[in-house]
Order: C-alpha cells, then structure tokens, then sequence
C-alpha cells in the first residue's frame, strides 16, 4: 500500500539523516538557508510539485485516476523526505509520534466513514489545513531564523511579514469556516441560514482590519499583531459561512476547498517552497473552479451565494406551498413496477434524498432487475446534486453501478422526449421547470432535466407538504403524467423491487 | 529565490491548475476534493522544519502540533481517495463484487 510505503520512506530518512549527521551534514545553517538553497533541494520540491500536478491530471478518466492518486503519495514523500534530510533534526522521535499519530488517524477515518458522510469529512479535513497553515504561520514568526526568512539587523523582511500575515489569516478563515460547513453537513448545526444584521458591514470592516494590520505588520514586528490577525479571521470566517443555507453548501465546500489551497500557496510564500506554492495554486484553481461549475449549475452569482440566506425555510413558507391542493395522482410500488419493465429506456435522477435514505445498493438493485428485463437503464447526475460536487457519482460508484451508465446534465437532457419513464429519487429543484418558465421564481435560470418531456414520469418524496431546498412549489407533481410514489425513498424501492421480482 | 521568482512559478502553476482541472470528469469530483485536500497538506513541510529546529521551543510545539494536523489529512486524503476511486468501475462485470471496506 502506497500510504504504508510513505511511512517507511520517511523512516528510510530519518535512518539516512542519522548518517549525514556531523561534519558531512547536508543541513543548511538556517541563517543561510535563505540565501543558498540547494539546488537539489529546490530540484526535489520542484519535482513534488510536478507529481501532485499529474495527480489531478490522472482524474480526468476513472481509468488512470488511481495512478495519479499515487503520483499525489509520491509527491508527498518527496517533499517529506526532502524535508527531514535537509534539516538538523533536534526532536526526530516528537516528529515521528506526531506522524504516527496523526497518520493513524486519518488512516482509520478514512478507512470508516461511509460514503454518505463525505461532504462533513472533506469540510473537516480543510479546517486541518486551515489550522495547520496557522500554526506554521505562527511557527515561522517565533522561529524565522529556521525558515531563513530573516531580513536585514535580525528582523523578518517586509516582504515575509506580508505573506505571513495573509497566510494565517487565510488559514484561520479556513479553519472557522471549514468548522461550520462540517458543523451545518453533519446536521449538529441547523442548515438554516442565521443572518446578523449589518453583517455586510461587519464582514467588509474586519476584513479591511485584517489587510491594515498586515500592512501595519511591516513596521512593527510586535507579536499582539499576528494574534489579532489570528482572531479576526476566525472570527470572518465563521461569520462567512453562517447566513448560507443547506442548498449552497456544494459552493461553500467548493470555496473552503479553494482557500486551504491558497493557505498552502501562501505558506510556501513565506519558506520559499515551490511544492507550496505549487500544490497551493492548484488546489486554489481547483476549488475555484468547483465553486464556478456550483454556481453555473444553480444560476447564481459567487457573490449573491457568499451574501448568503439562499434555502431559508426548510418547511417551505414561501408562496410555493399554498398551491399543493392542485390535483395530483398518487401511484404506488406495483405501477412503477409495470411501468418501468415495460418500457424500453428509463432514467434515474438522484438527489440529496437519495442519500439521506441510503437507497443507493436499492437502487442498483433495481436497475439489475430492470436490465434482467431487457430495459435501458441510465442515471442523470445534475451538477449540484447532494452536498458537494460529484457526491452522487461517489454513491452510485458505491453501489456498483458502473460510471458508464451514468451521464451528467448537458449529455443526457436530450434524451428526455425518447425516455418511458423518468424516475425522481430525492431530487426535486433540479427537475423544477419553473428554471425555465417563471422568471419570478427563485431558481429561474438554473438548468433543469427535462422530465417534462419523458412519457411517464414516477417521483418519490416523501410528502405533498414540503418542497425543495429553494422552498418552490414543482409544476411537475401536477403533470398527468406524473405518479407521486410518497414514502421514504428506500423502502418505495424496496417494494418496486419485490413487485419487479414476482 | 527572490520574490518575482516565486510569483511566477506561482502564476503558472494557477494556470497549469486551471487547465489540469478542468479536464477533470464531473464523475470525479469528489474524489478531486479529496485529493486536492490530501496535496494541500504539503504544508506539512513547513510544520517539520518549525519542529525540527532549535531555537524556539514554542515554534517547536506549534510545528509538532501542525505535524499531527497535517499527517491525519495526508493519510485521511489520500486513503479516502484510493478507497474511492477503487469503486468506479466500467460495465461488464457480471457478478458485482462488494468492496471490502
């Protein structure tokens, strides 16, 4: 296992730094490390920044994602190893604990957490990088001479200050707003917006305090500075990330996503380290351009997503409600069953609710049994389907549906007019017409799957009460075409799939 | 390495990031998500060097600290992406065969 392997080269390290120990030592004085690096060293941070570059690059196909996974471990080692063998190593058995340690419990997590929970564990896991970023930020302000980054008479340079100051103040929004997002996905925090009044005010204010402080910070190298800086953005970053509703989490995860990258890139800003710097803008480019694909795909602006208190009613108080004593038809397990197995294509459009239910192996299921019958099977992903970008792929994935029959938005909606059945599982606004009729309508805008145009069309939810995260009422309940299966999600399958058995 | 050095290693590489990421299937987004956050965490490198040297027994524990921070995200980021990416599978396998996790 490559994680195993990354271990015993960092062992191998420390094993080999025991050798060049003494006078052949190939550590750099620190106060010269700014001035000489090595340029092997630098060569060696250089070529850890290529292979996390060819890591992203490998996922760009399932077929030679695993391989880059394994450029990224390779990248990592390097930078780790390149590291340790270039430093006098005072407390080398504190170090090998705390990477065993934390280690251990990454690997453990990693190993447990069911795929339904991934949004919460990626928003934790930026709150490290976060975190992290701060304490080296900090680190490098008590200790600048190991990181060399000390200017004329003593003092850290001017330039160093900066990247400092900004650094942690990116690690700290990071951190706090990462906490929140994992807070609000793992439901220990409700997903109602909260909004503070004047917190456009309150937000631009400390914001603009922060940027003073790190600018004041070049002239005076007093420590009360990086702390206030360090507690504003905490501060920021909780209040960032309070007024977005549960809809916008997708954007939200995307956007920390992006800000642990700048955290890295800043970082590596202040110790002169390209594999920082690099990783740091990818990662940065790469939450950046989630966020901007989220955004698109729900037709809302960055900044009207970061203002915040989208999705505010989860019972759906809007005007949308009222209109649910209009007609509908109520279908039950054994029609979607005749239905379905009679017809020659049907597809599956799973959302949140899907999740929530865990009906993804159901579901597979059901398309095994369809497929028995000779049945075209297909699933449609919209883009901000669950709670972060491509959740639904991963849970499909989980439940061996094979990703070849499973095609995204623009690919698929096409096929809607020459489809028997289309079959709603715990989605609802990405099939809300009204994105492309009502221009007074919240989501107007937002590109839909055209489940209008599929003969039938069976919609599991769990009420006639409530609505979507966007709290509209959905013109396709009322469609004579449409059958509303209510009942929770995995046992509406369950049943389908007993009736499609006998 | 002088400033101007830096940023511009710094500018291509957010191009190089931009164009790398976009070529990236919708499919795999999570699991992006999840390794993006595992290569972030080469922060660690900054985390050693603070425990690593003398001069500062503070700097040292915050180092230490940020060590155990980073190290959960690398081995986190990286195992929940290898355990990922081993459930995309194509068609054709007729018997699915539940990964063991």
């Amino acid at each position: 296992m490559g994680l195993f392997s990354f271990l015993a080269a960092a062992t191998d390290a420390v094993i080999m730094n025991d050798y060049v120990a003494g006078p052949t030592s190939l550590a750099v004085p620190a106060e010269a490390a700014a001035h000489a690096v090595n340029p092997w060293v630098a060569f060696a941070y250089l070529v850890a920044g290529v292979c996390f570059i060819l890591a992203l690059r490998g996922l760009s196909h399932p077929t030679t994602s695993r391989q880059g996974n394994r450029y990224g471990m390779i990248g990592m080692t390097i930078a780790v190893v390149t590291t340790l063998v270039t430093h006098d190593i005072a407390s080398l058995p504190e170090i090998g604990i705390a990477i065993f340690l934390g280690g251990t419990i990454g690997w453990v997590i990693a190993r447990k957490i069911a795929m339904t929970d991934m949004p919460q564990l990626v928003a934790a896991f930026h709150s490290l990088v976060g975190l992290a970023a701060v304490l080296v930020g900090w680190a490098a302000y008590l200790n600048p001479g190991a990181f060399g980054i000390l200017g004329e008479g003593g003092a850290i340079s001017p330039v160093s200050r900066v990247e400092m100051g900004l650094g942690i103040a990116i690690g700290a929004i990071t951190f706090s707003g990462s906490i929140i997002a994992f807070l609000k996905l793992a439901g220990k925090m409700s997903g109602a917006p909260i909004m503070l009044p004047g917190r456009h005010f309150i937000n631009l204010g400390t914001l603009a305090a922060i940027l003073g402080l790190t600018v004041y910070f070049t002239q005076d190298q007093s420590f009360w500075i990086i702390a206030v800086i360090t507690v504003l953005a905490f501060i920021i970053g909780f209040l960032l990330i309070i007024p977005i509703g549960g809809a916008d989490m997708p954007v939200v995860v995307s956007m920390l996503n992006s800000y642990s990258g700048w955290a890295a890139a800043a970082m590596g800003f202040t110790l002169h380290n390209t594999a920082m710097i690099i990783t740091g803008a990818l990662v940065g480019a790469s939450g950046a351009i989630l966020s901007y694909i989220m955004c698109k795909a729900m037709n809302r602006g960055f900044l009207s997503v970061i203002a915040g208190g989208f999705g505010a009613d989860a019972g759906g108080g809007g005007g949308g409600a009222a209109q649910t004593d209009r007609p509908w038809k109520r279908g039950s397990a054994e029609d979607a069953a005749f239905m379905m197995s009679q017809a020659e294509q049907v597809i599956i459009i799973p959302g949140y609710g899907m999740a929530v239910a865990q009906a993804q192996h159901v579901l597979r299921e059901m398309t095994d049994l369809l497929k028995e019958k000779g049945v075209t099977v297909k699933f449609a992903i919209h883009p901000v389907a669950g709670r972060m970008p491509g959740h639904m792929n991963v849970l499909l994935a989980e439940a061996n549906v094979p990703y070849d029959e499973v095609f995204e938005l623009e690919d698929i909606n096409g096929e809607f007019a020459q489809t028997d059945v289309a079959f709603i599982i715990g989605a609802n606004d990405v099939v809300n017409p009204a994105a492309k009729t009502d221009k007074s309508s919240p989501i107007y805008g937002m590109p839909v799957f055209e489940v209008d145009k599929a003969k039938q069309v069976f919609f599991i939810k769990r009420s006639m009460g409530g609505v979507g995260y966007a709290g509209v009422d959905n013109d396709v309940f009322y469609m004579d075409q449409t059958m509303m299966l209510l009942s929770d999600a995995k046992k509406m399958v369950e049943e389908i799939n007993k009736s499609l058995a006998d | 390495m002088d400033f101007i050095a830096i940023l511009s290693i710094f500018v291509l590489a957010c191009f190089v990031g931009y164009y790398v990421v976009w070529s990236v299937t919708p499919a795999l987004h999570t699991p992006l998500m999840a390794v993006t956050n595992a290569i972030s965490s080469v922060i660690i490198v900054g985390a050693l060097i603070a425990a690593a040297e003398a001069g500062s027994p503070a700097a040292k524990w915050l180092g230490l600290v940020g060590i155990v921070l980073a190290s959960v995200n690398i081995f986190g980021g990286f195992a929940v992406t290898e355990r990922m990416l081993a459930m995309y599978k194509k068609k054709e396998r007729p018997a699915p065969k539940k990964e063991a996790n």
